[in-house]
């Protein structure tokens, strides 16, 4: 069990606390996952390549070379950016392990993303003109308030709280996943992949390579793959659900939209408010109600069905 | 009254709703009250209602700003009047005995689990799994309501004025559901006894349900239900039941099959 939300304000001049509104939502599903807590923001799109890095995952355990580590693993992510092609214009540093590169890149993402992490410990989180993904151990209040997610201004959002099942406890496996190598598109999952060993190979065939070990990243990448051979997002949408197998509801957001696609078993909940103002959509209707403080229709949306909303 | 401080529990990821004290926050006005859930717990919600019906016998309970949080009003076994202004989450009204409950939103999945009696009215939509293993009462939905409606259902009325999802009446063995919209694919599957009624189009039939023979049993029994309900004439349905080709029981003891054999 795990509790996925996303929103989409529909008024687009990109000016919504969406980071706060995530937390409120996320928060109202502890119980459904409070192992760990990840988000997917976007913001209006900038001109840099944004791409955040983790640079450690459950190693913060004060050994005497763990800073050292760090310091050294930035130094290199820092060259192999720069040798990749990329102009740094700024680095941000969030925490101890985590940093936040604008780049001003034309060149291939793959290249770039995979030339970063032949670092080792190096994971790209990810990359976009817009997406930001953060994600951390605990729950929403203690990931939105360590990342600062309370100011968090943008145009619309996905999280997840996780209740593992499948693989780990740790940062790589949290959701959402980027659409490793697709920039701007990433997926948050509630269920269990059946066919994720067959198609992790499929995929790693094809060259994509898997930052976990969680069937959800499946999902992100059979997207992405399937969106670089020219299909669009809805599409990409309905073919998962002939070729995944499993139960799942999944949300999925690109710079502009975003959508969801339910099994064919509709084993997994999802609950839908449209508004003219918003879209909001969450595991459970507990999650709107802390967005949303007036009556208002929602209902579930039966099985195999895709939905996808623009901005 | 109570001093005593319950003991603190080894609860690391801070899940555990700690033992409420009842709220005691409720207007009552005779044999009425009403009370604002907004800021309660669940458990202080079921805890004041416990109170009102059990404790100081009140037989209409309001309950206002419900918030879509998850198993309210539950295990309520005395006859009464609950209206909840609002929506509810998951697991709603479960394992009731007697109320009357009137719920003026919407409610999510698995709402009126294992009913035994009574009567519960849903304004809005209704999640999936809803009416599961219901055993008897009335439960009306106006809206819509996602799949596998009345799973395992073992007796009692669902009456859904929208549509339904997939798997409706699956395993169902007793009861009868009046489905006024479309129903999904593999309405009825596995169904061992009952009678479903679908007035719209049913994307495909369930293995062993079949289409069944109306009778004027069928239409008194549907005219009354609506006229209980104030719904208006009821639209034109289909009747469909258990097929029973998949009736291969064994009427033995499995000790005694072995004293045939």
């Amino acid at each position: 069990m795990c509790g996925i939300a996303g929103i989409i304000y529909r008024n687009g001049n990109g000016a919504h606390r969406v980071g706060a509104d995530m937390t409120r939502m996320l928060q109202s599903m502890k119980h459904r996952g409070p192992d760990s807590t990840g988000y997917a923001l976007y913001r209006r799109p900038s001109t840099d390549l944004i791409m955040r890095i983790k640079l450690a995952d459950g190693e913060a355990n004060g050994d005497i070379e763990y800073a050292d580590r760090l310091r050294h693993r930035r130094r290199e992510v820092e060259s192999r950016l720069r040798a990749a092609g990329a102009r740094i214009d700024s680095i941000e540093d969030i925490n101890d392990y985590t940093i936040a590169a604008a780049l001003d890149y034309h060149g291939e993402l793959k290249h770039l993303a995979d030339y970063v992490e032949s670092v080792p410990g190096a994971e790209v989180l990810s990359a976009g003109s817009a997406l930001e993904i953060i994600k951390d151990l605990g729950d929403a209040q203690t990931v939105g308030t360590s990342y600062k997610l309370d100011g968090y201004i943008g145009t619309h959002g996905i999280g997840h709280v996780r209740m593992a099942t499948e693989s780990d406890v740790d940062i790589s496996n949290a959701h959402p996943y980027w659409a490793y190598p697709f920039s701007d598109v990433a997926v948050v999952h509630n269920g269990q992949l059946t066919n994720y060993h067959q198609w992790r190979r499929r995929l790693e065939r094809m060259g994509h390579r898997f930052a976990s070990d969680c069937d959800s990243e499946i999902i992100a990448v059979y997207l992405a793959q399937k969106m670089s051979d020219g299909a669009s997002l809805e599409d990409a949408m309905r073919m998962s659900l002939e070729d995944l197998d499993g139960v799942f509801t999944y949300i999925c957001v690109s710079d502009d939209a975003l959508g969801m696609a339910k099994d064919e078993l509709a084993a997994k909940p999802l609950v839908l408010y449209e508004g003219d103002d918003m879209v909001v959509l969450a595991s459970e209707e507990i999650a709107i109600r802390a967005v949303i403080d007036r009556e208002i229709e929602t209902y579930d949306p039966y099985e195999s069905e895709v939905m996808v909303w623009t901005r | 009254m109570d001093t005593v401080t319950p003991p603190a529990r080894f609860d690391p990821r801070g899940l555990v709703e700690l033992d409420e004290r009842v709220p005691g926050t409720a207007e009552i006005d005779g044999d009425r009250a009403s009370f604002d859930a907004r800021d309660l717990t669940t458990r202080q919600i079921n805890l004041e209602l416990r109170r009102l019906v059990y404790d100081l016998g009140v037989h209409d309970i309001t309950v206002m700003n419900p918030g879509a949080k998850h198993s309210l009003g539950v295990g309520i076994l005395a006859r009464c009047k609950i209206t909840f202004q609002g929506s509810l989450g998951y697991f709603a009204c479960g394992l009731i005995d007697g109320p009357e409950i009137h719920i003026t939103g919407r409610v999510g999945w698995s709402a009126c689990e294992n009913m035994m009696s009574g009567v519960c009215e849903i304004d809005g939509n209704a999640g999936s799994l809803t009416a599961a293993a219901l055993r008897g009462g009335d439960v009306v939905v106006r809206g819509r309501v996602g799949a596998r409606t009345g799973i395992d259902q073992k007796g009692g009325t669902v009456i859904i004025l929208g549509d339904v999802g997939s798997m409706t009446g699956f395993m169902m063995q007793r009861g009868r559901q009046i489905i006024c919209g479309n129903a999904g694919h593999g309405l009825g599957d596995s169904m061992y006894d009952g009678v479903l009624y679908v007035g719209g189009k049913v994307a495909s039939l369930g293995i062993d349900c079949v289409p069944g023979e109306w009778t004027d049993a069928d239409t008194e029994f549907v005219t009354r239900k609506f006229g209980i309900y104030g719904l208006g004439d009821p639209p034109e349905l289909q009747k469909f039941v258990c097929g029973k080709k998949l009736y291969n029981y064994d009427s033995l003891e499995p000790s005694e099959r072995k004293m045939v054999l």
